[in-house]
Protein backbone atom coordinates (compact mmCIF):
# COMPACT_ATOMS: atom_id res chain seq x y z
CA UNK A 1 0.00 0.00 0.00
CA UNK A 2 1.48 3.10 -1.63
CA UNK A 3 1.91 6.34 1.39
CA UNK A 4 0.36 9.67 -0.04
CA UNK A 5 1.63 13.02 1.16
CA UNK A 6 -0.70 15.73 2.54
CA UNK A 7 -1.09 17.43 -1.55
CA UNK A 8 -1.95 13.48 -3.11
CA UNK A 9 -5.54 15.13 -3.97
CA UNK A 10 -4.23 18.57 -5.17
CA UNK A 11 -1.65 16.40 -7.91
CA UNK A 12 -4.49 14.69 -9.06
CA UNK A 13 -6.36 17.78 -9.51
CA UNK A 14 -3.60 19.09 -11.16
CA UNK A 15 -3.53 16.65 -13.90
CA UNK A 16 -0.47 14.61 -12.42
CA UNK A 17 0.63 11.25 -13.69
CA UNK A 18 0.97 9.27 -10.65
CA UNK A 19 3.98 6.68 -10.18
CA UNK A 20 5.07 4.66 -7.38
CA UNK A 21 8.29 6.00 -5.57
CA UNK A 22 10.00 4.07 -3.51
CA UNK A 23 6.42 3.05 -1.30
CA UNK A 24 4.66 6.89 -2.28
CA UNK A 25 2.52 7.51 -5.11
CA UNK A 26 3.98 10.39 -6.38
CA UNK A 27 3.80 13.00 -9.11
CA UNK A 28 6.16 11.96 -12.31
CA UNK A 29 4.49 15.26 -14.73
CA UNK A 30 1.46 17.19 -14.96
CA UNK A 31 1.49 16.60 -18.42
CA UNK A 32 5.20 17.17 -19.90
CA UNK A 33 8.15 16.44 -17.97
CA UNK A 34 9.72 18.68 -20.67
CA UNK A 35 7.78 21.94 -20.36
CA UNK A 36 8.24 21.51 -16.52
CA UNK A 37 12.12 21.31 -16.64
CA UNK A 38 11.95 24.54 -18.83
CA UNK A 39 9.55 26.55 -16.39
CA UNK A 40 11.69 25.97 -13.75
CA UNK A 41 15.12 27.21 -15.63
CA UNK A 42 12.73 30.62 -17.08
CA UNK A 43 10.36 30.89 -14.54
CA UNK A 44 9.30 29.19 -11.37
CA UNK A 45 7.79 25.51 -10.26
CA UNK A 46 6.96 24.22 -7.40
CA UNK A 47 7.92 20.29 -5.91
CA UNK A 48 6.01 18.69 -3.53
CA UNK A 49 9.54 16.65 -1.74
CA UNK A 50 7.48 15.68 1.66
CA UNK A 51 8.15 12.24 1.07
CA UNK A 52 11.41 12.85 2.43
CA UNK A 53 12.79 12.00 5.46
CA UNK A 54 12.79 14.87 8.37
CA UNK A 55 14.83 13.85 11.45
CA UNK A 56 15.64 16.51 14.46
CA UNK A 57 18.68 15.74 16.45
CA UNK A 58 18.23 17.12 19.92
CA UNK A 59 20.08 17.06 23.51
CA UNK A 60 23.31 18.32 25.09
CA UNK A 61 25.54 15.94 23.11
CA UNK A 62 23.48 16.04 20.04
CA UNK A 63 26.26 18.10 18.31
CA UNK A 64 29.04 15.99 19.46
CA UNK A 65 26.77 13.17 17.78
CA UNK A 66 26.94 14.26 14.46
CA UNK A 67 30.36 15.29 14.74
CA UNK A 68 30.76 11.98 14.74
CA UNK A 69 28.35 10.59 12.63
CA UNK A 70 28.92 12.89 9.77
CA UNK A 71 31.75 13.18 7.05
CA UNK A 72 30.91 17.17 6.83
CA UNK A 73 31.61 18.64 9.97
CA UNK A 74 28.85 20.50 11.70
CA UNK A 75 31.18 22.23 13.82
CA UNK A 76 31.98 24.44 11.20
CA UNK A 77 28.74 26.00 11.51
CA UNK A 78 29.22 28.83 14.01
CA UNK A 79 25.04 30.07 14.44
CA UNK A 80 21.38 29.09 14.14
CA UNK A 81 20.41 29.57 10.69
CA UNK A 82 22.88 27.98 8.40
CA UNK A 83 23.24 24.30 7.06
CA UNK A 84 25.63 22.27 4.98
CA UNK A 85 25.54 19.15 2.53
CA UNK A 86 27.05 15.94 4.40
CA UNK A 87 27.30 12.15 3.17
CA UNK A 88 26.95 9.77 5.78
CA UNK A 89 29.62 7.17 6.00
CA UNK A 90 29.85 3.40 6.86
CA UNK A 91 33.02 2.05 8.45
CA UNK A 92 34.50 1.18 5.00
CA UNK A 93 33.78 4.85 3.84
CA UNK A 94 31.22 3.53 1.76
CA UNK A 95 28.33 6.52 1.56
CA UNK A 96 24.84 5.28 3.50
CA UNK A 97 22.69 8.47 1.93
CA UNK A 98 23.30 12.32 1.57
CA UNK A 99 21.60 14.86 3.37
CA UNK A 100 21.41 18.23 4.49
CA UNK A 101 22.04 19.70 8.09
CA UNK A 102 20.57 22.27 9.68
CA UNK A 103 21.96 23.92 12.38
CA UNK A 104 18.75 25.46 14.73
CA UNK A 105 18.52 27.47 18.35
CA UNK A 106 17.10 23.75 19.49
CA UNK A 107 19.59 21.40 18.13
CA UNK A 108 19.97 20.24 14.76
CA UNK A 109 17.76 18.53 11.49
CA UNK A 110 18.43 16.40 9.13
CA UNK A 111 16.80 15.95 5.62
CA UNK A 112 17.32 12.70 3.80
CA UNK A 113 16.47 11.23 1.48
CA UNK A 114 13.18 8.85 1.37
CA UNK A 115 14.04 5.81 -0.42
CA UNK A 116 17.11 5.26 2.47
CA UNK A 117 14.91 6.03 5.55
CA UNK A 118 14.76 3.06 7.49
CA UNK A 119 18.45 2.12 7.15
CA UNK A 120 18.91 6.23 7.71
CA UNK A 121 16.87 6.09 10.77
CA UNK A 122 18.56 2.44 12.03
CA UNK A 123 22.06 4.11 11.64
CA UNK A 124 21.93 6.88 13.30
CA UNK A 125 19.68 5.25 16.39
CA UNK A 126 22.45 2.74 16.49
CA UNK A 127 25.19 5.57 16.72
CA UNK A 128 23.50 7.75 18.70
CA UNK A 129 22.84 5.40 21.54
CA UNK A 130 26.80 4.28 21.27
CA UNK A 131 27.89 8.17 21.94
CA UNK A 132 25.21 8.76 24.49
CA UNK A 133 21.95 8.19 26.36
CA UNK A 134 19.25 8.27 24.73
CA UNK A 135 18.12 12.66 26.40
CA UNK A 136 21.51 13.51 25.32
CA UNK A 137 21.57 12.86 21.83
CA UNK A 138 17.94 12.38 20.79
CA UNK A 139 16.88 11.26 17.10
CA UNK A 140 13.75 11.86 16.49
CA UNK A 141 11.75 11.67 12.80
CA UNK A 142 9.55 14.42 12.09
CA UNK A 143 6.72 12.35 9.88
CA UNK A 144 4.22 15.06 10.67
CA UNK A 145 5.73 17.52 8.57
CA UNK A 146 5.17 18.20 4.64
CA UNK A 147 8.06 19.79 2.62
CA UNK A 148 7.93 22.06 -0.48
CA UNK A 149 10.56 23.80 -2.89
CA UNK A 150 9.84 26.31 -5.17
CA UNK A 151 12.65 26.20 -7.44
CA UNK A 152 13.60 29.28 -10.39
CA UNK A 153 15.19 32.58 -11.46
CA UNK A 154 11.56 34.45 -10.32
CA UNK A 155 10.78 31.66 -7.32
CA UNK A 156 11.25 33.88 -4.48
CA UNK A 157 9.70 36.79 -6.22
CA UNK A 158 6.22 34.62 -6.49
CA UNK A 159 6.44 32.54 -3.39
CA UNK A 160 7.58 35.23 -1.21
CA UNK A 161 3.80 36.88 -0.59
CA UNK A 162 2.34 33.77 0.40
CA UNK A 163 4.23 33.30 3.68
CA UNK A 164 4.05 34.02 7.10
CA UNK A 165 4.91 38.17 7.50
CA UNK A 166 7.71 37.12 10.13
CA UNK A 167 9.42 34.89 7.64
CA UNK A 168 8.80 36.99 4.36
CA UNK A 169 10.59 39.73 5.53
CA UNK A 170 13.67 37.52 5.89
CA UNK A 171 13.82 34.97 2.66
CA UNK A 172 14.91 37.28 0.50
CA UNK A 173 17.90 38.34 2.31
CA UNK A 174 19.32 34.71 3.07
CA UNK A 175 22.49 33.85 1.69
CA UNK A 176 22.44 30.12 0.16
CA UNK A 177 22.43 27.61 2.55
CA UNK A 178 20.89 30.10 5.27
CA UNK A 179 17.91 29.71 6.21
CA UNK A 180 14.91 31.31 8.89
CA UNK A 181 12.28 29.75 11.09
CA UNK A 182 8.89 30.46 12.92
CA UNK A 183 5.92 28.71 14.16
CA UNK A 184 6.89 25.14 12.88
CA UNK A 185 7.92 26.61 9.68
CA UNK A 186 11.90 26.56 8.23
CA UNK A 187 12.48 28.19 5.15
CA UNK A 188 15.94 27.38 3.85
CA UNK A 189 17.58 29.23 0.32
CA UNK A 190 18.33 25.62 -0.79
CA UNK A 191 17.78 23.69 -3.64
CA UNK A 192 18.19 20.64 -5.66
CA UNK A 193 17.46 22.03 -9.37
CA UNK A 194 20.93 24.68 -9.77
CA UNK A 195 18.76 27.61 -9.78
CA UNK A 196 18.00 29.70 -6.52
CA UNK A 197 14.70 29.16 -5.05
CA UNK A 198 13.73 27.91 -1.02
CA UNK A 199 12.88 25.11 0.22
CA UNK A 200 10.12 24.82 2.94
CA UNK A 201 9.29 22.13 5.79
CA UNK A 202 5.94 23.68 7.73
CA UNK A 203 3.11 21.48 9.25
CA UNK A 204 0.81 19.18 7.18
CA UNK A 205 -2.14 20.56 7.75
CA UNK A 206 -1.42 23.34 6.41
CA UNK A 207 0.54 22.00 3.21
CA UNK A 208 -2.86 22.17 1.15
CA UNK A 209 -3.55 26.13 1.36
CA UNK A 210 0.01 26.50 0.82
CA UNK A 211 0.15 24.85 -2.51
CA UNK A 212 -3.01 25.97 -3.81
CA UNK A 213 -1.47 30.01 -2.86
CA UNK A 214 1.63 29.24 -4.64
CA UNK A 215 0.06 28.40 -7.83
CA UNK A 216 -2.50 31.24 -7.65
CA UNK A 217 0.70 32.71 -7.92
CA UNK A 218 1.20 31.34 -11.26
CA UNK A 219 3.80 29.12 -10.22
CA UNK A 220 3.94 25.47 -11.80
CA UNK A 221 3.43 22.43 -10.02
CA UNK A 222 6.50 19.72 -11.53
CA UNK A 223 7.23 16.41 -10.73
CA UNK A 224 9.80 13.61 -10.43
CA UNK A 225 10.62 13.70 -14.35
CA UNK A 226 11.95 17.07 -14.30
CA UNK A 227 13.28 16.63 -10.70
CA UNK A 228 15.93 14.82 -12.34
CA UNK A 229 16.70 16.36 -15.56
CA UNK A 230 16.97 19.30 -13.58
CA UNK A 231 19.84 17.89 -10.69
CA UNK A 232 21.68 16.50 -13.54
CA UNK A 233 22.15 19.25 -15.82
CA UNK A 234 22.91 21.32 -12.10
CA UNK A 235 25.74 18.32 -11.67
CA UNK A 236 24.14 17.06 -8.37
CA UNK A 237 24.35 13.67 -7.81
CA UNK A 238 21.47 11.00 -7.09
CA UNK A 239 21.60 8.66 -4.14
CA UNK A 240 21.36 5.39 -4.94
CA UNK A 241 21.78 5.63 -8.98
CA UNK A 242 25.13 7.79 -9.04
CA UNK A 243 26.79 6.30 -5.69
CA UNK A 244 25.62 3.92 -3.11
CA UNK A 245 27.24 2.37 -0.09
CA UNK A 246 29.85 0.31 -2.10
CA UNK A 247 31.24 3.78 -3.15
CA UNK A 248 32.81 6.33 -1.48
CA UNK A 249 33.11 10.10 -1.61
CA UNK A 250 36.16 10.04 -3.29
CA UNK A 251 34.83 7.85 -6.25
CA UNK A 252 31.53 9.80 -6.30
CA UNK A 253 32.95 13.41 -7.05
CA UNK A 254 32.03 14.61 -3.25
CA UNK A 255 35.92 14.65 -1.81
CA UNK A 256 34.95 18.35 -1.16
CA UNK A 257 32.30 17.27 1.33
CA UNK A 258 34.81 15.28 3.65
CA UNK A 259 36.17 18.04 6.36
CA UNK A 260 39.40 16.40 7.17
CA UNK A 261 40.81 19.03 9.22
CA UNK A 262 40.36 19.53 12.46
CA UNK A 263 42.48 16.27 12.14
CA UNK A 264 41.43 15.03 15.68
CA UNK A 265 37.68 14.81 14.67
CA UNK A 266 36.97 11.04 14.34
CA UNK A 267 33.97 10.29 11.74
CA UNK A 268 32.63 7.69 10.93
CA UNK A 269 34.58 5.81 7.69
CA UNK A 270 37.51 8.35 8.04
CA UNK A 271 40.24 5.70 8.75
CA UNK A 272 38.76 4.39 5.50
CA UNK A 273 39.00 7.42 3.28
CA UNK A 274 42.20 8.29 4.32
CA UNK A 275 43.75 5.21 3.19
CA UNK A 276 41.71 5.50 0.05
CA UNK A 277 43.11 9.06 -0.27
CA UNK A 278 46.98 7.92 -0.12
CA UNK A 279 46.67 5.50 -2.79
CA UNK A 280 46.85 7.35 -6.15
CA UNK A 281 44.48 5.65 -8.62
CA UNK A 282 40.91 4.98 -8.35
CA UNK A 283 37.50 4.82 -10.10
CA UNK A 284 35.59 8.78 -9.91
CA UNK A 285 32.50 9.84 -10.98
CA UNK A 286 32.24 12.47 -13.87
CA UNK A 287 30.52 14.27 -16.53
CA UNK A 288 29.49 12.74 -19.93
CA UNK A 289 28.51 14.70 -22.82
CA UNK A 290 27.55 13.43 -26.28
CA UNK A 291 28.70 14.20 -29.06
CA UNK A 292 26.63 13.12 -31.84
CA UNK A 293 22.43 12.90 -31.48
CA UNK A 294 21.21 10.20 -28.60
CA UNK A 295 20.16 9.90 -25.49
CA UNK A 296 22.37 8.64 -22.76
CA UNK A 297 21.55 6.33 -20.21
CA UNK A 298 22.49 4.52 -17.15
CA UNK A 299 24.38 1.01 -16.72
CA UNK A 300 26.00 1.35 -20.55
CA UNK A 301 29.51 1.52 -21.28
CA UNK A 302 32.45 3.82 -21.35
CA UNK A 303 34.82 2.89 -23.84
CA UNK A 304 38.58 4.33 -24.37
CA UNK A 305 41.00 3.33 -26.73
CA UNK A 306 38.93 0.51 -27.20
CA UNK A 307 38.87 -0.90 -23.67
CA UNK A 308 35.64 -0.35 -20.85
CA UNK A 309 36.57 2.38 -18.95
CA UNK A 310 34.02 2.87 -16.63
CA UNK A 311 29.75 3.06 -17.02
CA UNK A 312 27.07 5.68 -17.34
CA UNK A 313 25.30 6.12 -13.75
CA UNK A 314 22.41 8.45 -14.67
CA UNK A 315 22.02 9.88 -18.34
CA UNK A 316 19.00 11.97 -19.87
CA UNK A 317 18.31 14.01 -22.64
CA UNK A 318 18.89 17.64 -21.60
CA UNK A 319 16.02 19.86 -22.20
CA UNK A 320 18.52 22.75 -21.51
CA UNK A 321 21.57 21.83 -24.10
CA UNK A 322 19.48 19.43 -25.95
CA UNK A 323 21.86 16.64 -25.88
CA UNK A 324 22.34 13.85 -24.02
CA UNK A 325 24.02 14.13 -20.66
CA UNK A 326 25.41 11.87 -17.98
CA UNK A 327 27.33 11.31 -14.88
CA UNK A 328 29.92 8.17 -15.68
CA UNK A 329 32.27 6.12 -12.89
CA UNK A 330 35.40 5.72 -14.96
CA UNK A 331 39.02 4.83 -14.17
CA UNK A 332 41.50 6.74 -15.32
CA UNK A 333 41.78 10.26 -17.01
CA UNK A 334 38.13 12.02 -16.12
CA UNK A 335 38.27 14.27 -19.27
CA UNK A 336 38.65 13.72 -22.80
CA UNK A 337 37.20 11.73 -25.49
CA UNK A 338 35.63 8.68 -25.21
CA UNK A 339 32.53 6.37 -26.74
CA UNK A 340 29.55 5.47 -25.20
CA UNK A 341 28.17 2.35 -26.45
CA UNK A 342 24.03 2.94 -26.98
CA UNK A 343 22.44 -0.59 -28.57
CA UNK A 344 25.18 -1.73 -29.99
CA UNK A 345 26.52 1.24 -31.66
CA UNK A 346 29.84 3.31 -30.65
CA UNK A 347 28.30 7.07 -30.36
CA UNK A 348 31.20 9.55 -29.67
CA UNK A 349 31.42 11.36 -26.26
CA UNK A 350 33.54 13.81 -24.33
CA UNK A 351 33.99 13.29 -20.24
CA UNK A 352 33.67 16.88 -18.76
CA UNK A 353 33.47 18.33 -15.35
CA UNK A 354 29.77 19.36 -14.02
CA UNK A 355 27.91 20.67 -13.64
CA UNK A 356 26.03 21.32 -16.77
CA UNK A 357 24.21 24.62 -16.84
CA UNK A 358 23.97 27.52 -14.37
CA UNK A 359 21.39 30.17 -14.63
CA UNK A 360 20.17 28.50 -17.76
CA UNK A 361 23.38 28.54 -19.67
CA UNK A 362 25.77 25.80 -20.91
CA UNK A 363 28.99 26.02 -18.67
CA UNK A 364 31.25 22.80 -18.90
CA UNK A 365 34.04 22.87 -21.28
CA UNK B 1 -8.84 9.67 -23.48
CA UNK B 2 -6.79 8.36 -26.27
CA UNK B 3 -8.09 8.97 -30.18
CA UNK B 4 -8.30 5.93 -32.36
CA UNK B 5 -8.90 6.95 -35.89
CA UNK B 6 -11.00 4.46 -37.82
CA UNK B 7 -8.95 4.56 -41.14
CA UNK B 8 -5.60 3.35 -40.04
CA UNK B 9 -4.56 -0.14 -39.24
CA UNK B 10 -3.09 -1.32 -36.33
CA UNK B 11 -0.12 -3.55 -34.97
CA UNK B 12 -0.82 -4.99 -31.83
CA UNK B 13 2.98 -2.66 -30.85
CA UNK B 14 1.04 0.54 -31.08
CA UNK B 15 2.20 1.59 -34.85
CA UNK B 16 -0.70 2.25 -37.30
CA UNK B 17 -0.46 2.00 -40.69
CA UNK B 18 -2.20 4.41 -43.55
CA UNK B 19 -1.99 3.28 -47.04
CA UNK B 20 -2.10 6.66 -48.95
CA UNK B 21 -3.95 7.39 -52.54
CA UNK B 22 -0.45 6.70 -54.48
CA UNK B 23 -0.07 3.70 -52.94
CA UNK B 24 2.87 4.35 -50.39
CA UNK B 25 2.06 3.21 -46.58
CA UNK B 26 2.94 5.69 -44.22
CA UNK B 27 3.66 4.78 -40.42
CA UNK B 28 3.39 6.30 -36.98
CA UNK B 29 2.96 5.57 -33.61
CA UNK B 30 -0.52 5.65 -31.99
CA UNK B 31 -2.05 8.29 -29.57
CA UNK B 32 -1.66 5.44 -26.85
CA UNK B 33 1.77 4.78 -27.67
CA UNK B 34 3.08 8.35 -27.36
CA UNK B 35 1.40 8.94 -23.82
CA UNK B 36 2.65 5.99 -22.40
CA UNK B 37 6.09 7.10 -23.94
CA UNK B 38 5.85 10.29 -22.26
CA UNK B 39 7.73 13.63 -23.78
CA UNK B 40 9.59 12.44 -26.85
CA UNK B 41 13.11 13.83 -27.45
CA UNK B 42 14.51 11.92 -30.02
CA UNK B 43 13.77 9.83 -33.35
CA UNK B 44 16.01 7.53 -34.91
CA UNK B 45 14.55 7.09 -38.43
CA UNK B 46 15.09 4.52 -40.89
CA UNK B 47 17.46 5.30 -44.17
CA UNK B 48 16.02 6.82 -47.53
CA UNK B 49 15.70 2.94 -49.84
CA UNK B 50 16.66 0.88 -47.31
CA UNK B 51 14.74 -2.40 -46.83
CA UNK B 52 12.08 -3.37 -44.08
CA UNK B 53 10.90 -6.09 -43.40
CA UNK B 54 7.30 -6.76 -41.60
CA UNK B 55 7.88 -7.19 -38.02
CA UNK B 56 10.78 -6.08 -37.57
CA UNK B 57 12.58 -2.39 -36.04
CA UNK B 58 12.29 -0.23 -38.97
CA UNK B 59 13.05 3.09 -36.36
CA UNK B 60 13.77 3.70 -32.50
CA UNK B 61 11.88 6.28 -30.68
CA UNK B 62 14.07 7.85 -27.62
CA UNK B 63 11.50 9.53 -24.81
CA UNK B 64 12.38 11.02 -21.34
CA UNK B 65 11.65 7.22 -20.39
CA UNK B 66 13.32 4.97 -22.34
CA UNK B 67 14.29 4.39 -26.14
CA UNK B 68 11.07 2.05 -27.82
CA UNK B 69 11.52 0.44 -30.84
CA UNK B 70 9.19 0.93 -33.88
CA UNK B 71 8.48 -2.42 -35.90
CA UNK B 72 7.44 -1.93 -39.77
CA UNK B 73 3.97 -3.01 -40.16
CA UNK B 74 5.14 -4.52 -43.68
CA UNK B 75 7.84 -5.51 -45.99
CA UNK B 76 9.05 -2.92 -48.65
CA UNK B 77 11.29 -0.35 -49.15
CA UNK B 78 11.62 3.08 -47.28
CA UNK B 79 10.62 6.46 -49.79
CA UNK B 80 10.43 8.94 -47.25
CA UNK B 81 11.50 10.04 -43.68
CA UNK B 82 9.83 12.81 -41.72
CA UNK B 83 12.88 14.95 -41.08
CA UNK B 84 10.53 17.57 -39.23
CA UNK B 85 11.43 15.45 -36.04
CA UNK B 86 14.91 16.17 -36.18
CA UNK B 87 14.24 19.58 -34.90
CA UNK B 88 10.53 18.89 -33.67
CA UNK B 89 10.57 15.31 -32.52
CA UNK B 90 7.58 16.90 -30.08
CA UNK B 91 5.53 15.95 -32.62
CA UNK B 92 5.09 12.54 -32.17
CA UNK B 93 3.35 13.27 -28.97
CA UNK B 94 1.22 16.55 -30.22
CA UNK B 95 -0.02 15.27 -33.38
CA UNK B 96 0.60 11.00 -33.97
CA UNK B 97 -2.05 10.83 -36.89
CA UNK B 98 -0.64 13.74 -38.47
CA UNK B 99 2.54 15.58 -38.51
CA UNK B 100 4.33 13.07 -36.45
CA UNK B 101 4.11 10.92 -39.09
CA UNK B 102 7.45 8.67 -39.31
CA UNK B 103 7.99 6.87 -42.70
CA UNK B 104 6.72 6.03 -45.57
CA UNK B 105 6.86 2.46 -47.30
CA UNK B 106 6.59 1.31 -51.04
CA UNK B 107 5.36 -2.23 -50.30
CA UNK B 108 6.54 -5.48 -52.22
CA UNK B 109 3.94 -6.67 -54.66
CA UNK B 110 3.29 -10.33 -54.69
Amino acid sequence: MSRKTPLFDEHAKAGARLVEFHGWEMPLHYGSQLDEHLVVRENAGVFDVSHMTIVDVTGPRAEEFLRQLLANDVGRLKAPGVALYSPMLNEKGGIIDDLVVYKRDSGFRLVANCATRDRDLEWMSMNAAAVAAPADAKVEERAELAMLAVQGPRALEKAVAELPAVIAGKVSNLEPFQFVEADEWLVARTGYTGEDGIELMLPAEQAVSLWRALLARGIRPVGLGARDTLRLEAGLNLYGQDMDESTSPLQSALGWTVAWEPSEREFIGRSALENERRQRSRVRLTGIVLEERGVVRRDQQVMRDEEVAGAVTSGIFSPTLKRGIGFARVGGLRRGECQVEIRGRSVRARLVKPPFVRNGKKVFE
Amino acid sequence: MSETPEELRYLASHEWARLEEDGVVTVGISDFAQEALGDVVYVELPELGSEVHAGEEAAVVESVKAASDIYSPLAGSVVAVNDALEEGPDAVNSDPYGEGWMFKIDRVRS
